[in-house]
């Protein structure tokens, strides 16, 4: 029976005042959606402004230097004309004009350690050339090449003339081991001053170490505290946050204190006769001191991740397991392993990028052979002072571990953190 | 998890060396905080158990390291200990400024990050945020990107823009560090919640501020304190950043014990850290015992 | 209640940034920090009522560096080594000092008389004598210690680990003194690069043993600790350790590397003029002797020699213990400040390098 309200085949359902119902739909979406966003948009901001803006200007500093560049100009002025050309009279009288203004304006320190950063070595040659620039005359080679001849260097002139540009890829070369050689290409550094590849090795490859412990050291934690009532588990607990919270500083030099040559763990061993008394373990200032102290302090963030997992496993499928015959052994590894996959993800991912930013720790307790990357990025932001390198160092560690950020979003997602 | 009775010898074994294996491992969590609390007794100014401390012998104690904590920087550390020697101490005495930045800065940055936080995970829960894994991502990274990278950079950041040595660039700097974890445990408990009860009261005819003073926040409040306990401990406990950013005016504890690991050694870091320990296990006792009491005034049995 | 909290914080902001006159000196720390606290800042602010601070560093040159560049300069006056003074001042990065600031000697000598030659430059003045030398745990040798620089690199006559400053200056001329090189010819060596491989060489028959320390009151805690059994250290440090706290510790001076300590205004600092008239207090005769009271440091004006006595404990004379004794001169180093000026970069990267292969 046709009536006047229904609705017709081919007609279109609407809302009270006669918009389409989809149309209307979709607009009350839209605008929830915009009220969320609206929710977040302050810390967002906040966020952007107190973190991701300082850390992008950071990283621009490292391709740019202008100690050079803004100091040498009219030598920067004949390199734009002449590209790759060998320096000539002209050349040379550019370089002692821009001498004598860096000996007024005593930028000549400056200008010397831009190149020295490229050619160790050469910064006393702009130090001592500055110093006696205001005496040179014409022709220019000579009086340049009678001060030293060094100035005749190839590779110098290949150095300046990449450093006359301020933007440069330098400083990504030198992290990774290469210098400019004696005919002014790049190439690899000599042996005995290759630090940064192997530091980087280092520092994945004891990040990894630590990981390791941490997921065998706790793991049977976790799993105690998941299965325990939780009245005796939240005491136990106690014992797992209490670390957590206390300071940092303060669990490194407990660590100090244990670790020592003269420290409790040489001296109960000792006394007990498992060792000489000149037969001390060396714990502290190496690498076994860093691995020690570092799984310390990430093992509460290896246990929390794992317990919040572990608890929402049902005990029930073990039990099934074993009443259709399983040992404990095969129900462990075929049943209960695989449904803690992803804490052991989320625990093991979270350890190992904390682990490969460490500074502190090992700053304290590494020794020279237990110090990682970020202890050498310190290095040259407060002792050498080349910010450039530092920051060069720290957009590869940043994008190492912006790497395996994806990879823990991939494989757990941003949304599934849990700290207990 | 009781032995069941139809356990093997082998699992039997297994059972007790499973207890044992985690005993060791808890000592191994626990032993670094417990050692240093003899410690900081030691009469002498190096950090080792000296033969008269092994012996119990009580020439080889003295509580001269908590004394320091109130003399080291005063004016007069000499004088009659009256009510103006007690003002020197709150004026000069280093650990006390240390103290009382520490709690300046932590108190203020807690309240940013939470109050931020708290807002943002409230947008973040709700199902049709748009690029909710992105804005996620973003908003966690601060606990994700190596300490050493923020501090330089806040370092040149703050240089530029003058906030160098200053209190609220400090304060900024924490909250940042701060806000992941109340990003997480709040959306962890807003996850748990029941979005019906918000239908029902605008239902009833609450606006959504109303709604979300009366029914929401109650209801996640263990979460945002939870969250909230977290950012403060991590702006307390934070120490690279104060490095690089903060002047002398604003040493945290943190940055005193620095001192007192490298320019200053003296034991006078183990009587603070002594101290915080406490500190942290009677707040742990708190938490736990209101948690048993909750527990009981819901009727809830004991699990 | 948000708004309070805002409001709360910006004052308090300003209130912590607003300061009177004041004075920061960025030091050492430690048992040396002590002593200019003692000698220097306290009669300052008594004298004078101007509030002075004292902020640790290790080293603070670097900072000095850091600061000036970023433009944002946090301190007033720096103490520095004198080869780091040269080369600051060398980049700008320290203000000029009027040489006529400083008084005259308390027996009347006029001022650039009465400092020791070189002591005051174009932008610093010298406080101290400093000395690097090696001391060594007494407990460790019963049948007798090192006594030449020599000894400090042969681990198989005395056995146990070294302790050295984790940077290239004065390990490099040690390393030279202790492969037999005269005092007199350590600086002509080392400017050549077989000099410098040589220093390298003889560092690296020690590399395995030694731990590296970084600020001055390390030494000391090693030795104290029984991590090592000899460091090189800063004399004052030892000096404290052995006769303030008793510890059974043993200096070499023989191979010392012995420099001037001064005191500088980095550039741009906040409270420049009240800086120089502290340098011009502390670079005083009675408070260069008086700060010899605490620590072992020869005072660089030649009037404030007699004047120095004891040790604050009214029992040691301080003469033996000076770097400038003669005793303790036999076989010393005065650092080349021209040398480091130049050449601080280089080795220390050189220096870097081999540290962590």
């Amino acid at each position: 029976m046709a009536s006047s309200d229904m609705p017709a085949e081919n007609d279109v359902l609407r809302t009270v005042d006669g918009t389409p119902l989809k149309a209307a739909l979709a607009n009350a979406s839209r605008r929830a959606r915009i009220r969320a966003f609206i929710l977040v948009l302050p810390l967002l901001i906040f966020i952007l402004l107190t973190f991701a803006v300082p850390i992008g200007q950071m990283l621009s500093r490292s391709f740019t230097d202008d100690k050079f560049s803004a100091n040498m100009v009219e030598l920067g002025k004949w390199f734009d004309a002449n590209g790759k050309a060998a320096p000539d009279e002209a050349a040379y009288a550019a370089l002692a004009a821009d001498l004598a203004t860096a000996s007024k304006e005593r930028s000549a320190g400056n200008v010397g350690t831009r190149i020295n950063y490229e050619l160790p070595g050469t910064r006393s040659l702009f130090t001592s050339a500055a110093r006696k620039a205001d005496k040179l005359e014409a022709p220019f080679k000579e009086a340049i090449l009678a001060l030293d001849p060094q100035w005749a260097r190839p590779d110098l002139w290949a150095a300046m003339r990449s450093a006359s540009a301020a933007a440069t890829l330098n400083f990504y070369q030198a992290a990774l081991d290469r210098q400019i050689g004696a005919d002014g290409n790049f190439e690899a550094a000599p042996e005995n001053v290759q630090i940064y590849v192997k530091l980087f090795i280092r520092t994945f490859v004891m990040s990894v170490v630590i990981t390791g412990l941490c997921l065998i050291l706790g793991f049977p934690i976790a799993h105690l505290l998941a299965v325990l009532p939780l009245r005796h588990a939240s005491l136990l607990m106690i014992l797992v946050l209490l670390p957590f919270w206390t300071s940092l500083l303060v669990r490194t030099t407990s660590w100090m204190v244990l670790l020592q040559s003269q420290g409790v763990i040489n001296d109960v061993l000792v006394a007990l006769g498992i060792v000489g008394d000149d037969g001390r373990l060396a714990m502290m200032y190496n690498q076994t001191g860093t691995i020690i102290a570092m799984t310390h302090i990430l093992l509460p963030f290896m246990i929390l991740p794992l317990y919040s997992v572990m608890k929402t496993i049902p005990p029930a499928y073990a039990r099934a397991a074993r009443s259709l015959g399983a040992t404990s052994w095969t129900t462990f590894r075929r049943i209960y392993l695989p449904q803690t996959v992803s804490g052991i993800g989320a625990g093991g991912i979270l350890c190992f990028i904390l682990a490969v930013g460490y500074y502190i720790t090992p700053a304290l307790v590494g020794g020279a052979d237990g110090t990682l990357i970020s202890n050498q990025i310190a290095f040259h932001m407060q002792k050498s002072l080349n910010w450039s390198l530092a920051a060069a160092l720290a957009a590869m560690l940043l994008a190492a571990v912006l790497i395996l950020y994806w990879a823990y979003d991939r494989i757990i997602g941003i949304d599934n953190m849990k700290l207990g | 998890m009781a032995l069941p009775i139809y356990a093997d010898p082998l699992e039997r074994i297994w059972y007790y060396s499973y207890r044992v294996i985690c005993a060791l491992i808890f000592i191994f969590l626990i032993a670094p905080i417990i050692i240093i609390m003899p410690l900081s007794f030691n009469y002498e100014p190096y950090f080792t158990f000296t033969p008269e401390m092994l012996r119990l012998d009580p020439a080889g104690y003295s509580v001269r390291w908590y004394d320091n904590l109130l003399t080291f920087g005063m004016s007069a550390p000499d004088a009659v200990r009256d009510s103006s020697w007690w003002a020197d101490v709150w004026a000069n005495a280093k650990w006390v400024q240390a103290a009382k930045n520490s709690i300046i800065v932590g108190f203020f940055s807690t309240i940013v990050a939470t109050v931020l936080g708290t807002i943002a995970a409230m947008g973040l829960s709700r199902p049709e945020m748009p690029f909710r894994k992105l804005i996620m991502a973003i908003l966690i990274s601060p606990m994700i990107v190596p300490i050493i990278i923020t501090a330089t950079g806040l370092f040149f950041f703050y240089s530029d823009i003058g906030l160098s040595g200053t209190y609220f660039g400090l304060v900024m700097a924490h909250a940042t560090l701060g806000i992941p974890f109340v990003i997480i445990t709040v959306t962890a408990t807003m996850m748990g919640f029941d979005r019906s009860l918000i239908r029902a009261a605008q239902n009833m005819g609450a606006g959504p501020v109303t709604t979300f003073f009366k029914v929401q926040l109650p209801l996640i409040t263990p979460g945002v304190v939870s969250g909230a306990l977290f950012a403060f401990v991590t702006s307390f406990d934070e120490v690279v950043v104060v490095l690089f950013v903060g002047s002398h005016e604003q040493q945290t504890i943190p940055r005193q014990m620095w001192n007192g690991i490298r320019e200053q050694i003296s034991p006078s870091i183990l009587a603070v850290a002594t101290i915080l320990v406490i500190f942290s296990i009677c707040l742990l006792t708190v938490v736990e015992l209101l948690r048993r009491r909750s527990e009981r005034l819901r009727g809830v049995t004991p699990s | 209640m948000k708004k309070l909290l805002i409001l709360s914080t910006a004052l308090s902001g300003f209130a912590f940034a607003a300061s009177a006159q004041e004075v920061v000196l960025m030091s050492w720390g430690g048992a040396y920090g002590k002593s200019q606290t003692e000698a220097y800042l306290k009669p300052f602010t008594a004298e004078t009522g101007i509030k002075t601070t004292m902020v640790d560093a290790d080293n603070p040159a670097t900072p000095v560096k850091a600061m000036v560049e970023a433009n944002n300069v946090t301190v007033d006056v720096v103490d520095v080594e004198y080869a780091d003074a040269i080369r600051l001042c060398d980049e700008g990065l320290l203000e000029p000092i009027d040489p006529s600031i400083f008084p005259d000697g308390a027996d009347g000598t006029p001022a650039m008389d009465d400092f020791l030659p070189g002591a005051v430059t174009d932008c610093a003045a010298a406080t101290i004598v400093f000395s690097t030398m090696y001391a060594y745990d007494t407990t460790k040798f019963p049948n007798g210690g090192p006594k030449t620089m020599a000894d400090f690199f042969n681990i198989e006559a005395f056995p146990g680990k070294r302790g050295m400053r984790k940077g290239a200056k004065a390990n490099l001329e040690m390393a030279l003194m202790g492969d037999g090189v005269p005092a007199a010819e350590v600086y002509t060596i080392l400017a050549t690069d077989e000099g410098v491989d040589r220093a390298f060489a003889m560092l690296d028959k020690i590399k395995a043993d030694t731990v590296w320390w970084e600020a001055g009151a390390q030494p000391p805690q090693l030795l104290a600790d029984g991590e090592v059994a000899m460091s090189t250290a800063y004399n004052g440090r030892i000096f404290a350790a052995a006769v303030a706290e008793g510890k059974p510790f043993e200096s070499v001076w023989d191979g010392q590397v012995y420099e001037y300590d001064v005191l500088a205004v980095p550039k741009g600092a906040k409270n420049k003029d009240t800086a120089m008239q502290f340098i011009a207090y502390a670079t005083g005769t009675q408070r260069l002797a008086d700060q010899a009271k605490y620590i072992a440091y020869g005072p660089a004006r030649k009037s404030s020699g007699p004047l120095v006595g004891l040790y604050e404990d009214g029992k040691t004379e301080m003469a033996p213990y000076m770097p400038t004794d003669a005793a303790n001169l036999t076989n010393a180093l005065a650092s080349d400040f021209e040398f480091w000026a130049d050449r601080d970069t280089q080795l220390n990267e050189r220096f870097n390098s081999w540290l962590l292969n």
